[in-house]
């Protein structure tokens, strides 16, 4: 051994020739009592060389945890080599050993003072990696002082050392202050100290999701703004990481920003560019699309997203990844660029495949002749996978681009006659959709298919086959012979194969019922007899059930008209893209996966939305707003009327805890400001890209709408309700008679209504008018394969009129729309056909009016104003259900003579008569009857009776009903009747 | 964050193991090896995900490197920190190798401790990194010393050390581009783009800034408005060229770029990459390859290569390589060409066709014939496009250096004081014709 040390010292002297490898090949047994020695060695050199043995040994996995008294005791060396290799040895073992660890703590306390940065530094960085609770105490003080260093290399140091001190004890770093000493990092002078403070605040922010630790105001932004331009480009990622977090207050800031950011796009480090796109994407968001700055900036995108291509394959896939979801999000970036990502000969797998998918997203009229070609040729390439997917990408563009259809079938066909055995299987599996997308188009091919039907092996292309020779049966002789031919395995075929013949069988017969009797009994019983697949027997029961009942019902369902399939294939859902989109550059946007989905615990689990403009989603929590943050809440569901009495019962008993405003002396008024800051804030910004939240309210039924006007008048609160308005009969008969009554049911709505009036007359300085509702979101784009419709009703010069804006926030365009409505209670129609000319391009909105007419069929709902619509376009047929305000049917010649009133008041049956108050609603009666009038609600007569106004008013429905009421004035307590 | 740090030998045997999290145990030093270095098939991503922890992996010649993260991690940092570990590396020790990583690996534990914190990368300048972890020990140092290390690697010019002198202050600009084309067999470009680099070595005193200008379209169609009417005529047209996009070395003062377009920077010392840039259009491809192949019944393909220069008769294009591939059951080969000399290599199922030096606007040919064995798989040859290899010296891009000014204004030297040395190479990147 000692012979070996000196050669040693020879080769070091040489120069070049190292030995250091020699460590890695003493295997010895006895090993460890030899280091022992050497460690306790008097001469330096021959100690080092023992450490670096020692070290050795760690690295291939040996415990050699054993010598730790003796390696700490090397640690007291001014040998800058050795006291890392000792700090090495110390952070891989400290944690198994910790009484032992002790015995270094003098040490680091006195290296924190060393005059040497580099040392105080090294001893600052690695008592951070010691995870043993006593030490951590003692690390507070040194930490403190290196915080405060005069180095800048031991304050970026330090910088991190706090986060590291978080991840062991998350309590100690709060109580000893080292958060603020932190946030002041980021003025610091030094560009890599205030990185590395952003690094460190963002990674504890993280796990303190609700902390405002890492405040970022214009201020502090426009510091890290100053340091990206200084610092290494680590640190301008770490900024920009940061910076992603930010939501601007304005589009002027994020236009700000994003000009500050941009010349990042330049940079040599893939990480970099990639990071400054996250920053762009996002705030890009805010930026309003007429913008000149907004063109710009997508024209800016392009060319460093291409250049990200010729990095390094592992890079590239990264990039791929990341385009991936940037073309699904703003498919204009990259449009022309189609040719960079044609695949290379020799790409690895990965980058070919990613490169297929993006291809496909891209492919357009415009250059599907270029893609076809491509395609054709990676189809004879020798990895299977890549081939598979060539030639499925072949089909989809088949689907996406209708002109190139016919091209692609008959490239399609070209690849069947290559004979390889994977690719004519592939093929067929998109041929079948193929025909399914385009019906009766194809089908000459079919004949060429049933030639390589032997060749078959795979279930998914078995299955398909025999979709087609089923769904095709009456032009195909042989039909029964071929699928004959496959029944003789039927128990060996998988589940998918074995349903496929089931059904295609029952085709055939219904198709051809003389020739194939046997057949399909011979299928029936196999599946019903034979298999104990539930769901095969399940199956095969119905079809013989309904075949034996009731053979035209069984073609009905059998042979009914089937869907057609939607031209983008394997979108990534909306709300996930957008999650994803704030997470480029990561592994989230490698994985195409939310965080949560692979970090463990609760670190980084929480979820990003892109934030459009002011007034949605984050914005509205900033405290300045002065109102609770309004929750995401999903799209309200009506509830029912048993759950709308007792919501109106409930009402003064439990205010709302959900929405967090406190139980004061007008609830009502406060959720109704909150209302006014969500909701009509949201219905204002018809045309961001985001769902606007809806706030869930709970004060009145309508939940959809929210009523509230003006939360001025600070002593207004909105109606309390509590009893019918009177019984009524039927609906459908309810013509003339007046006073008709009203069926119970009819109380909600209209006590929503008329809250919805109340409210108005409470606003201080509105105008007069019909009281309109502000749009709420009736038909969520997550339901809707895109298609977002909010919307309200107006009645607007004797025309009731539905207003609309829908909102394509799917990646293709819309267009032929048209729209329906069940029957309702007051045979609400359309007056005439939905007008939408143009079709709407992707994030592009349109307002539409539909006038609407009463003469509908009725039926009675459940609640009274509710009404299902269904619209369709080129995409597909949506429903939805919405409620109206009944105010909206309130007629202009709803006056009634003061004679008729009188007489009709009278005679009102009791039963038909109902009464409920009003409360805490200041307002005197001329006030009243003038916001009512606004509404067609007219004032028959006045008078005082003990100090209270009494109001007589009557109001007419569409369908003929008149309402008649008396509203009772007195300060706090009116009363309906 | 990276959580930790792997490298392994071919056979998976970990070389160099350095953890940084505590959510990284031993047990994924093992995962990695099984599930990727040892799996059966071939590698589908550079990035695995075993029992939620993720490994990201780049692999130089038959070495491993691995990093490690169970956290939701900027993928394109790790990935740029691994190519940049595999630079220092090789700046301090020569090639990425078993052999010289166990020679060096308490230096390369060193340097993992210096350029990544708790899985933060910092700085990773080689020059910068030199300064201080050296093997010797830097027990030497003077106090000013120390200072001037410190503010050096967390500073704004990481890049470069105060008090460099030079008695001769020198600058070697080489402009190298790797021009790429894809071609159909009727001679149809389907793409064609020039990747290039601009790679600098500088050897100058001081602090010296530089500022680098060349025949950017958009900088001389500013300056063209600007100027007279000559200088317009004079500069458009051929002259400049229209860069798709570039990056800069972090030296260059990127907001100033984008503001005025003009590339201005204090560089380092010693060799860097200056720039990188890419083209797609007007570029002058080299060499046209005109294929024509074949079918003689089952067992025989004839081949016929034409090769056509295409730059000025005075320029000569070296290290010419034209590679046919041959069919896998390809049994005997026949070669005939009028220049260089060709070879069939069983081994990599290629004709390989050499010529030593063309002068621009020549051209030359190549026939062969193939015999193939019969087989019965059902399999069609894919045919792989020919490919060509070659180095010519101007650019295909066109780009043309207009000025590199140097100033320095502490040190007595003038930008006519100091010696330029400008070269342009174009090299083959993938250069390939379908047949």
């Amino acid at each position: 051994m000692q012979e070996w040390a000196n050669q040693l010292c020879e080769n070091r002297q040489f120069g070049s020739k190292m030995t250091d490898s020699k460590y890695f090949t003493t295997t010895k047994k006895g090993e460890i009592f030899e280091l022992k020695a050497e460690l306790n060695s008097d001469k330096k050199e021959k100690k080092k060389e023992a450490v670096k043995k020692v070290i050795a040994s760690m690295t291939v996995g040996k415990d050699v945890s054993a010598l730790f008294p003796d390696v700490v005791n090397c640690m007291q060396t001014d040998n800058l080599e050795l006291k890392k290799l000792v700090y090495l040895y110390l952070m891989n073992y400290a944690k198994s050993q910790p009484d032992m660890a002790i015995m270094a703590v003098n040490t680091f306390v006195k290296d924190c003072e060393d005059l040497n940065p580099l040392i105080r530094a090294l001893a600052v960085r690695t008592m951070g990696c010691i995870r043993v609770d006593k030490i951590t105490e003692y690390l507070c003080e040194p930490l403190r002082k290196c915080l405060k260093d005069e180095d800048p290399y031991v304050r970026k140091t330090a910088a991190v050392c706090v986060a590291k001190l978080h991840d062991i004890n998350a309590q100690l770093v709060e109580d000893q202050g080292f958060l603020d000493t932190l946030k002041d990092l980021i003025s610091d002078s030094n560009p890599m100290v205030v990185a590395n403070a952003v690094a460190a605040l963002s990674e504890i922010a993280e796990s303190h999701p609700n902390s405002n630790l890492l405040d970022l105001n214009p201020q502090t932004i426009n510091k890290l703004l100053t340091a990206l331009n200084e610092c290494t480009e680590w640190g301008q990622i770490f900024i920009l990481d940061c910076l992603a977090n930010y939501s601007p207050r304005d589009d002027r800031e994020s236009q700000s920003i994003c000009e500050r950011v941009t010349p990042r796009l330049s940079h040599a480090n893939s990480a970099v560019v990639l990071s400054a796109v996250k920053v762009l994407m996002k705030f890009m968001e805010m930026l309003p699309k007429d913008l000149d700055y907004y063109g710009t900036l997508l024209k800016k995108l392009a060319p460093p997203l291409v250049t990200l291509l010729s990095a390094e394959p592992e890079l590239q896939y990264v990039a791929l990844r990341n385009i991936n979801l940037i073309v699904q999000r703003r498919p204009e970036i990259l449009k022309h660029e189609m040719k960079v990502f044609f695949v290379k000969y020799n790409d690895p797998i990965y980058v070919k495949l990613e490169k297929l998918d993006i291809m496909i997203r891209l492919a357009s009229q415009a250059n599907i002749a270029q893609v076809l070609a491509e395609l054709k040729e990676y189809a004879t390439e020798v990895d299977v996978d890549f081939v598979r997917k060539a030639v499925r990408a072949i089909g989809r563009c088949a689907i996406k681009v209708e002109q190139s259809a016919e091209r692609c079938v008959s490239t399609l066909l070209d690849l069947i006659q290559t004979k390889v055995n994977y690719v004519v299987q592939e093929a067929i599996v998109v041929i079948k959709d193929i025909f399914r997308k385009y019906p009766n188009k194809y089908e000459s091919v079919i004949a060429t298919l049933c030639e390589h039907l032997e060749s078959l092996d795979e279930p998914e292309a078995r299955a398909a086959m025999i979709w087609i020779v089923g769904e095709y049966a009456e032009r195909i002789d042989n039909a029964d012979e071929l699928l004959e031919s496959f029944l003789e395995g039927f128990h060996d075929e998988s589940t998918q194969v074995q349903l496929q013949l089931l059904t295609a069988i029952v085709k055939l017969f219904l198709k051809k019922p003389t020739e194939t009797q046997e057949l399909v009994q011979q299928v029936l019983s196999l599946a019903t007899q034979d298999s104990d697949n539930p769901d095969l027997r399940d199956r095969g029961y119905i079809y013989w059930r309904l075949l034996s009942t009731d053979p035209v019902a069984a073609k009905e369902v059998v042979l009914a008209e089937k869907p057609l399939i939607s031209e983008e294939t394997d979108l990534i859902e909306p709300t996930l893209l957008e999650e994803l989109i704030c997470h480029i550059g990561t592994l989230a946007s490698v994985y195409h996966k939310p965080p949560s989905a692979f970090v463990e615990g609760s670190r980084g689990v929480q979820h990003k939305r892109l934030t459009s403009s002011a007034g949605s989603g984050e914005s509205v929590e900033s405290p300045d707003t002065g109102s609770a943050a309004v929750s995401e809440a999903p799209p309200t569901v009506i509830p029912s009327q048993g759950d709308l009495l007792g919501d109106l019962l409930n009402l003064d008993l439990t205010p709302p805890t959900s929405t967090g405003p406190p139980p004061a002396a007008a609830p009502g008024m406060q959720l109704g400001a909150m209302d006014l800051l969500g909701g009509g804030l949201d219905s204002l910004m018809g045309d961001e890209s985001e769902p606007p939240p809806i706030p869930l309210r709970t004060d009145t039924p309508q939940s959809p709408q929210p009523p509230h006007q003006s939360p001025s008048p600070p002593d207004y609160s909105p109606t309390e309700l509590g009893g019918d308005i009177g019984g009524s009969p039927a609906m459908g008969a309810g013509f003339g008679a007046p006073p008709a009554a009203m069926p119970a049911s009819f109380n909600a709505p209209i006590s929503g209504g008329l809250d919805d009036l109340f409210d108005l007359g409470g606003g201080g300085g509105m105008t007069m008018g019909t009281y309109i509702p502000p749009k709420t979101v009736w038909l969520p784009a997550m339901k809707a394969k895109g298609l977002e419709i909010s919307g309200t009703f107006v009645r607007r010069s004797g025309v009731i009129q539905m207003e609309m804006t829908l909102n394509n926030k799917a990646m293709s365009v819309m267009s032929d729309f048209a729209i329906q409505f069940n029957r309702n209670s007051f045979g609400l129609a359309p007056a005439g056909p939905l007008q939408i000319l143009t079709p709407i391009s992707p994030n592009q909105s349109i307002e539409a009016a539909l006038p609407l007419s009463t003469v509908g069929p009725v039926m009675k709902m459940e609640p009274l104003n509710n009404l299902q619509v269904a619209v369709k376009n080129n995409i597909d047929v949506f429903y939805f259900s919405c409620q109206y305000p009944i105010s909206m049917l309130f007629l202009e010649d709803g006056k009634m003579e003061r004679q008729v009133f009188l007489a009709t008041w009278k005679d009102i049956p009791n039963e038909n008569e109902s009464q409920f108050q009003i409360k805490d609603c200041h307002l005197n009666s001329d006030a009243a009857s003038n916001k009512l009038q606004g509404s067609n609600i007219f004032t028959i007569a006045k008078r005082t009776v003990e100090g209270q106004d009494m109001l007589y008013q009557s109001m007419k429905l569409t369908n003929g009903i008149w309402v008649l009421a008396e509203l009772r004035v007195q300060a706090g307590n009116p009363n309906y009747t | 964050m990276i959580g930790g740090l792997f490298i392994y030998n071919h056979k998976g045997e970990v070389l160099i193991s350095r953890v940084y999290r505590d959510d990284i145990g031993r047990n994924a030093v093992d995962a990695f090896r099984v599930n990727v270095i040892h799996a059966r098939q071939q590698v589908r991503s550079p990035v695995t995900n075993i029992a939620r922890t993720s490994f990201f992996h780049v692999k130089r010649s038959n070495i491993w490197l691995a990093a490690v993260t169970k956290q939701n991690v900027n993928a394109a940092m790790v990935f740029e920190f691994l190519y940049k570990m595999c630079d220092v590396m090789t700046a301090y020790f020569g090639k990425i190798s078993e052999e010289n990583i166990k020679n060096n690996f308490v230096l390369i534990y060193e340097l993992l401790d210096e350029i990544l914190d708790f899985g933060y990368p910092q700085n990773s300048e080689t020059g910068a990194l030199k300064t201080f972890i050296t093997q010797q020990g830097i027990k030497g140092q003077t106090k000013e010393e120390q200072s001037q290390i410190t503010s050096q690697v967390t500073g704004q010019i990481g890049w470069r050390r105060e008090g460099i002198k030079y008695r001769r202050n020198e600058l070697f600009l080489d402009v190298l581009e790797s021009v790429n084309l894809l071609m159909s067999p009727q001679g149809q470009v389907l793409s064609a783009h020039v990747s290039g680099r601009v790679v600098m070595k500088s050897y100058l005193s001081g602090m010296p800034e530089c500022k680098f200008g060349m025949n950017d379209k958009i900088v001389i169609d500013k300056q063209g408005k600007g100027g007279t009417t000559e200088d317009t005529g004079k500069s458009s047209g051929k002259q400049s060229i229209a860069i798709d996009d570039c990056t800069f070395h972090q030296c260059v003062r990127l907001s100033k770029f984008d503001s005025e377009r003009s590339i201005s920077f204090i560089p380092p010392d010693g060799e860097y990459e200056l720039m990188r840039y890419r083209t797609t259009k007007d570029i002058i491809l080299p060499f046209r390859v005109i294929p024509l192949v074949r079918e003689v019944g089952r067992t025989k393909l004839e081949v016929k290569v034409v090769i056509k220069s295409n730059f000025k008769p005075s320029l000569l294009a070296q290290k010419i390589e034209v590679r046919i591939p041959t069919p896998l059951n390809t049994s005997g080969v026949q070669v005939i060409c009028m220049k260089g000399k060709a070879k069939y290599k069983a081994s990599e199922n290629a004709i390989v066709w050499k010529i030593k030096r063309m002068a621009g606007m020549k051209e030359s040919q190549i026939s062969a014939e193939i015999e193939l064995l019969p087989t019965n798989d059902k399999k069609k040859w894919a045919r792989p496009p020919i490919s060509m290899n070659f180095e010519v010296p101007f650019a295909p891009s066109g780009l043309k250096v207009r000025y590199l000014k140097v100033f320095e204004s502490k040190l007595n030297y003038s930008d006519h004081d100091v010696i330029k040395w400008v070269r342009y190479i174009g090299r083959s990147g993938i250069y390939e014709t379908r047949c």
